[in-house]
């Protein structure tokens, strides 16, 4: 009965959002993310956590609990699992994924509760007794979540904050990532040690994509707001709140930085302060770039970029504004849009995918006459920009991920089925390891091979070296005689002498004997005496002696010939050996038999 | 322990040597109670150097206490002090390598032992010409291999990398393995730091000269996937090591029939290792690919192969709609919804999703996330691009995109790396568009490297001509203080594209056909650069002038004048020539440079007709031929250096001829004040001159630095002569007779090898006397010095190859400006200075600011290393800061600022410098100034009163 690796997922099982997936490892429960769904609005929104108890609270199956990263799609269903459905046990997660999860658990709440009336959805004060329980994570910092249960969390990429994570039972091992480094400059940018786990689990959302080089959006991006600015026009970028908004904060205040531009840029207030001030506490988490500007002064202290205030959208001049939402459907970026839609010099710049019915698809499709609420219709001649910025984690990152960690297993989730078959036939083909995509509830079991620590007796590894030339070959493997001892879960390799001694144990001597009829005319001393002439002549090299009770030895064994009181010719030869010497005996057999057919 | 050293000694050889040392130390760890006091004792003896010869016996010290020792980490620091006394210079090791070598029997400590290994590696390379030692260290080096510590391994190797024979022992021993082998198995040895050690030992056998076995090959490759990221890195250095042994060697590839060559093999591994998951070995493997020039084009075009795709499907790479739009005539889009919507579905079997090989591995490396990474991919892509031009062409569009980078280094770096390639390439006007946005970067490192890569650009169209201006003026606009710099990138520009420029010149200068239209502002920076590129455009294309309207001319008269640099000389239909100077230039080709030459060289000819210095008619000869040199100077810039430099040397000799040539010598002391001061003058500026030649020309080869010695010491010569008809006293004048000599003898010492060259000269007549004039007394002396100097012949010049004198522009300030700096007095005031420095030689540490204030203080500053950059080859610009203050200043008033160079001459220099540090006190004989090498620039100062 080979140990086992139980991964099942509950949700992001060839699927994409929702992501919660169990394992177990080595008789422990790990829940690996706890998100919701963006799709649905009733049930399956959450994990279906009643797979794992049907009632009664989760504490008592599951051992830990790990966030990846903040997004909500990992980190959504948090608050209704550890409130509603109850689990007291550790939620492990980086330091800024604690600090701005809650911000956007709310965020999230405040939509659903408030403006769309849902009721028994989870609280504010939910939300804070949940964070109560999480448990902080340093990079590579290794966290013994009990005796046996460790984790390590390792740098996944450019979303603050998200890690990797190793989780290790006895020699057993599971890889979690989510690979998200969306703004990462390279295909690498995630590292991890080569820790050979069990199962690496990946995500697999752009599994049939392989992307372009950053640095030429960029500077396209960059191209079309300067030139906006140049002619004296305004720009307007629709943001999300939280991630790539302050990625291309960063980008045009470097550029401005370069370029000395003077044009002011402006933010819109709000959530969004709140998450610049957790980059800017987070500085250490992020890319190589600011890391190193950080010398000098703090990248998110934006030396350009100011808060916006209503009012500056009517000041002359260039500008450019960030302001959420990134679909321009309501809010902030509709009121600013709605001002300068009617100037051609000015420009949006859509960084984002809009969903169909929203203004921001709608312009993107070319439609250049807006119907707007009480019959008023806009007309829309500023220039509208597409820009992608969605380059995720590729294929090609995925397969890197591999090669550095070596896996004996793959296990992909979060993706569609048919890019998930693509991708595992390729890692299957390129590693030759297997590779899984369980869908949802449905169980993907990996049999280990678990290596068995025995501790050997310091006397005998030294003995066993002296006896066999000078220092082990590292490539040659070496046979050892001991004696194995299995004693309360620990194994020891020791000497027999010390087994027996341990053991409280006499030695018994084990002999052996055959008899050998044959038929010779000499007497008895004469064929003891031949056959002592020809193994001394025969087996050089051996100790033979002839011993005056009429006996031979050849090192252990001992060889007696007597014969029968009827027929003097029949001759019976004893041979004798201790189970020792069983590899000499048969050579000597041989031997004397041979003579005595001569 | 007591034990062991009585079982020793009987080894050990009395020797006698000095006590001093070894004695005190004997004393010290005697009295040492425990091992403690020991350490002490021996952390505080290590701190002092050991003279040579007592070193011996303060190892046979050390070594007896070393078996008495019980605590082993006294015995480590006694092993250490082995190795660091056996560096000491002067002593030799090789009385101790049997005592050392002993020690290793007796020693059961892992560190002790790795440590004395280390000493003897020590010992051994201070002992490169004995063999016998060698075989010896190499056979300790055999018998710990097996040890069990990696402390041990690593340190036998190490031993066997830096002592391995090279040739093995012909038939001598059988049991002694080839080195080599016998460091390949630890290849595979279980601890990574082994592993290293034995790579690295290879690389060592390498670098010594031996060759690697092709054998190795296949064992480094394996290591390219070891654990460890300093055995990969070592291991990537091993590939490339064979790769350019056995560049031609076929290897197999594994699990197909297929063959390829070993460099191929070797590039493909390598190139996989710029994806590697440690950045130092991307560093590494990026660094090394740059370097490996025979790699088949094939392979080479494979590094830049990216295929992207979306959903199974193909889409193209922004360089390839980039390209598709250029082709299409088209422009500047991207304002297309989806327009980079994926096109025809991939096969899914044809899809390589790892990068096997070589396949993209630039494209991986310029995108890296480590800037490190970035820039050695750059570099690497310029070494490969600039021995492939069609492999150049293909970078291009990488190297362009790379100019956005976020970090300045790169993207000052792939700058620099366009310019050195530009020769192969021709930007396309996508491409050009993409580096002309960088014209408005803020950095000025940028900007330069820009307009330096510009000067030497190709490109294709009129319009890219147009748009290079457009973004030029508009660069000049933004940032005034680059006017010099687009000028001169403009100058080329059109000297590059005569063709492209001549359907411009009516819109550039704004003619009309019909109409007069006015006549531009002379003065206006953007007018000017429009005009240089035209008419240098002009030079090579005859026909443009006749789209010129009159101002134009007048304008070109009057630039040809003032910037004569950027203007150059044209024939324009029915003008005179301007100058006379055009002529000489019209004609300027290299055959004009060639007549330059022999001019120069007969010029110095016919001086070396002078016999000696009282030759009658040699000071009009010389005087001439100064005045032929220094036209000459000015007329063929390429000799100016030289030119300068012989004339410099004329008037050297002209002076000393002058001042010898005197009435003075024969009339009587109390008459002579007056000429005696032009003579002390003329001596005083010969020196002063004599150390221009020496510091300020580069080039120079030692017989001429031995020429301009010579001149200097007939000028100390001289001045000894005055100093002692002036009879201040006798003691000073023999001191100063004491000096002489002295110089005369490091003179012999420093140019021995020039000497034969001296025939007939002042310091071989000397040589000659030195004998007599040592042992004589200081007026006879002076007499024999005196007679000697007259009658010493005109030393003849022999020009070098190349020979540049250095100059400093200051460009800012301009000393035109009428607005006054405002500052406080007391207070300081930062004055900002950028100036170009050509053919100077470290001028890191030469070159500094001197400012003079109106009062006539003045401040030598010296500029930080870093405000030096390097724009060009033999060619510096200073872009720095000095603090200008001053306590009492009322009134408003000019301060001058120019730059001096500095120079440090001791007779030891040239000797080595070790010798120089060592001593407390300069040596003697240094002479330590500045020579003056810009001119003058004056900046107005406007005190404020100070607040109260």
């Amino acid at each position: 009965n080979m140990p086992e690796i139980n991964v099942t997922p509950l949700g992001a099982g060839q699927d994409v959002g929702r992501s919660c997936i169990l394992v177990s490892i080595g008789g422990k429960n790990i829940m690996l993310d706890c998100g919701m769904h963006m799709g649905y609005n009733d049930d399956r929104r959450f994990p279906d956590f009643s797979y794992i108890t049907q009632n009664g609270r989760l504490t008592d199956f599951l051992d830990c609990v790990i966030i990846s990263h903040f997004h909500l799609d990992h980190c959504g269903a948090l608050p209704y699992m550890s409130e509603m459905v109850g689990y007291d046990g550790p939620i492990y997660m980086t330091h800024p994924t604690k600090a701005i999860c809650p911000i956007l658990l709310e965020d999230f709440r405040k939509i659903t509760v408030d403006k769309k009336g849902e009721t028994n959805f989870f609280t504010s004060q939910m939300i804070k007794d949940c964070m109560k329980k999480v448990v902080p994570l340093n990079l590579h910092q290794t966290v013994q979540v009990d005796d046996e249960l460790e984790i390590k969390a390792y740098y996944a990429g450019h979303v603050l904050g998200a890690a990797m994570v190793h989780i290790k039972v006895g020699s057993e091992s599971v890889v979690y990532t989510v690979s998200v480094n969306k703004y990462a400059k390279s295909h690498i940018s995630a590292w991890i040690d080569k820790c050979r786990p069990d199962i690496l689990i990946s995500e697999s959302t752009y599994a049939t994509t392989i992307r372009d080089s950053k640095r030429c959006r960029e500077r396209d991006f960059l191209k079309k707001v300067h030139e906006t600015i140049e002619r004296g026009g305004k720009v307007l970028i629709p943001v999300f709140a939280l991630g790539r908004a302050q990625e291309l904060c960063i980008l045009l205040e470097t550029f401005w930085e370069r370029m000395n531009l003077k044009a002011p840029i402006y933010f819109s207030t709000g959530l969004t302060e709140k998450a610049n001030h957790y980059y800017k506490l987070f500085i250490t988490w992020t890319n190589q770039k600011i890391r190193k500007t950080f010398v000098q002064r703090n990248m998110f202290e934006f030396k350009h970029i100011k808060a916006f205030d209503r009012s500056y959208a009517d000041n002359p001049g260039p500008m450019v504004v960030f302001a959420t939402p990134g679909m321009l459907h309501a809010g902030q970026s509709l009121q600013i849009f709605k001002k300068w839609a009617g100037n051609e010099k000015n420009m949006v710049i859509m960084p984002g995918y809009c969903v169909q019915g929203t203004i921001g698809h709608k312009i993107l499709n070319g439609q250049r006459k807006l119907e707007m609420e009480g019959r008023a219709t806009l007309d829309v001649k500023l220039q509208v920009e597409y820009m992608s910025f969605s380059a995720h984690a590729d294929a090609k990152g995925i397969m890197q991920l591999i090669r550095m960690a070596e896996p004996r297993n793959m296990l992909l989730v979060h993706g569609e089925a048919v890019k998930m078959e693509f991708l595992k036939g390729k890692i299957e083909q390129e590693f030759s390891i297997d590779c899984y995509m369980p869908a949802n509830g449905e169980t993907a079991t990996v049999t280990t091979n678990p290596s068995v620590p025995v501790d050997i007796s310091l006397n005998l590894l030294k003995r066993e070296m002296a006896l066999g030339g000078p220092l082990p070959d590292p490539k040659k493997p070496r046979t050892m005689h001991g004696t194995l001892i299995m004693k309360e879960n620990s194994l020891k390799l020791v000497s027999s002498e010390q087994a027996l001694k341990e053991l409280g144990l006499n030695e018994h001597q084990l002999r052996f004997t055959c008899r050998v009829q044959l038929q010779d005319p000499h007497s008895d001393p004469d064929t003891l005496h031949r056959i002592y002439t020809h193994l001394k002549s025969v087996l050089k090299g051996y100790t033979i002696q002839h011993l005056p009770d009429g006996t031979v030895m050849v090192e252990s064994i001992v060889i007696k010939v007597s014969s029968s009181a009827e027929d003097t010719n029949a001759k019976v030869l004893l041979l004798s050996w201790s189970y020792q010497g069983g590899e000499y005996f048969f050579t000597a057999l041989c031997i004397v038999k041979r003579l005595m057919y001569q | 322990s007591g034990q062991e050293s009585a079982v020793l000694s009987p080894a050990k050889k009395l020797r006698l040597s000095k006590p001093s040392k070894s004695a005190a130390l004997h004393v010290d760890l005697c009295k040492a109670s425990s091992s403690t006091d020991a350490l002490q004792y021996l952390l505080t003896f290590s701190r002092k150097p050991v003279e040579a010869e007592s070193v011996e016996g303060v190892v046979r010290i050390l070594l007896e206490h070393y078996y008495k020792e019980t605590d082993s980490s006294v015995r480590l620091k006694i092993a250490s002090l082995l190795g660091l006394l056996s560096k000491t210079p002067g002593f030799s090791p090789d009385c101790i390598v049997d005592d050392a070598i002993n020690t290793l029997s007796s020693e059961k400590s892992h560190q002790v032992l790795a440590q004395l290994l280390d000493s003897l590696l020590v010992i051994g390379s201070q002992l490169p010409e004995s063999p016998a030692v060698r075989l010896r260290l190499i056979e300790v080096a055999y018998k710990n291999l097996s040890d069990s510590s990696f402390g041990v391994r690593t340190k036998c190797l190490q031993l066997l990398g830096c002592l391995g024979l090279l040739e093995a022992p012909l038939g001598k021993d059988t049991a002694m393995r080839d080195v080599q082998s016998i460091i390949s198995d630890y290849f595979g040895d279980q601890d990574p730091r082994v592993r290293t050690a034995a790579l690295k030992a290879m690389l060592q056998l390498h670098e010594r000269g031996m060759k690697i076995h092709q054998i190795i090959y296949d064992q480094a490759c394996r290591l390219l996937s070891d654990d460890y990221e300093q055995v990969r890195s070592a291991a990537v250095q091993m590939v490339w090591v064979l790769s350019q042994l056995y560049p031609e060697s076929i290897v197999p590839i594994p699990s197909s029939n297929e063959e390829i060559r070993l460099v191929d093999d070797a590039f493909g591994k390598i190139s996989h290792m710029v994806s590697d998951g440690s950045w130092m070995v991307r560093v590494q493997a990026a660094k090394t690919l740059g370097s490996m020039l025979q790699v088949s084009p094939h392979f080479l075009e494979q590094t830049l192969d990216k295929k992207l795709m979306s959903d199974l499907r193909r889409k193209r790479t922004a360089h390839e709609r980039a390209k598709e739009l250029f082709a299409s005539g088209e422009f500047s889009s991207g304002r297309k919804w989806a327009d980079d919507a994926p096109k025809e579905k991939l096969d899914t079997n044809t899809v390589n999703l790892i990068a096997s090989g070589a396949c993209g591995a630039f494209v991986h490396g310029l995108e890296d996330e480590m800037f490190e990474v970035r820039n050695a991919a750059v570099e690497a892509l310029c070494q490969l691009a600039r021995s492939s031009p069609s492999f150049a062409e293909k970078c291009l569009d990488f190297l362009v995109d790379m100019f956005n980078d976020e970090i300045e280094e790169v993207r000052l770096q792939s700058i620099h790396v366009l310019r050195q390639i530009s020769t192969h390439i021709t930007l396309r006007e996508d491409q050009l568009d993409t580096v002309l946005a960088v014209l408005e970067d803020s950095s000025r490192d940028i900007r330069e490297a820009l307009h330096e890569l510009l000067c030497f650009t190709n490109v294709s169209t009129k319009e890219c001509i147009q748009l290079a201006l457009l973004e030029l003026l508009k660069n000049l606009n933004k940032y005034p203080t680059d006017r010099s710099s687009v000028w001169k990138c403009l100058k080329f520009l059109g000297s590059r594209h005569p063709t492209l420029v001549l359907p411009l010149v009516p819109e550039l200068l704004s003619t009309h056909p019909y109409f007069d239209t006015p006549e531009p502002d002379m003065d206006d920076p953007a007018y000017i650069a429009v005009l240089v590129l035209v008419f240098n455009a002009a030079t090579s294309c005859p026909t443009m002038p006749a789209l010129f309207s009159d101002h134009t001319f007048r304008h070109y008269a009057y630039l040809r004048d003032s910037l004569s640099h950027l203007v150059p000389p044209l024939r324009l239909p029915g003008r005179k020539q301007v100058y006379g100077l055009d002529s000489v230039d019209c004609g300027s080709g290299s055959g004009s440079v060639e007549s330059a030459q022999l001019f120069l060289q007969q010029s110095l000819n016919r001086v070396s007709t002078i016999q000696n210095l009282e030759a009658a008619g040699a000071p009009e000869l010389l005087d001439l031929t100064i005045r032929d040199l220094q036209r000459l100077g000015e007329l063929q810039t390429e000799l100016a250096g030289a030119a300068d430099f012989c004339a410099t040397f004329l008037r050297c000799q002209l002076l000393l001829m002058k001042a010898l040539q005197e009435k003075l010598w024969n009339i009587s002391v109390p008459l002579i004040l007056k000429q005696n001061i032009t003579v002390t003058a003329a001596a005083q500026q010969v020196l002063d001159e004599s150390y221009k030649l020496e510091f300020l020309y580069s080039g120079l080869e030692n017989r001429q630095v031995a020429t301009i010695h010579h001149v200097r010491l007939q000028a100390k010569a001289l001045q000894l002569i005055l100093a002692a008809r002036t009879r201040h006293g006798l003691d000073s004048l023999i001191s100063s007779c004491e000096k002489f000599l002295q110089d005369v003898e490091s003179f012999q010492r420093l140019f021995l090898t020039e000497l034969p060259h001296l025939q007939d000269s002042f310091v071989e007549k000397l040589l000659e006397l030195l004998p007599r004039l040592s042992s004589c007394k200081p007026v006879e002396q002076v007499k024999i010095l005196q007679t000697t100097l007259r009658q010493s012949g005109l030393l003849q010049l022999r020009l070098p190859e190349q020979i540049h004198r250095a100059t400093a522009t200051i460009i800012e300030p301009t000393g035109e400006s009428d607005n006054p700096l405002r500052f406080t007095s007391g207070l300081v005031v930062a004055l900002d200075i950028d100036a170009t420095l050509e053919h100077v030689q470290d001028p890191q540490n030469s070159v500094k600011v001197q400012v003079l204030y109106p009062d006539g203080q003045s401040h030598v500053i010296h500029p930080k290393p870093a405000d030096f950059r390097k724009p060009g080859p033999n060619r510096h610009r200073l872009i720095t800061q000095v603090y200008l203050s001053h306590t009492a200043w009322t009134e408003p008033s000019q301060i001058e600022v120019r730059l001096l160079l500095a120079y440090s001459s001791s007779c030891s220099s040239r000797l080595g410098w070790t010798d120089a540090m060592d001593s407390l006190h300069p040596a003697e004989g240094t002479v330590e100034g500045t020579i003056p090498f810009s001119k003058h620039v004056k900046v107005f100062i406007m005190p404020k009163p100070a607040r109260r």
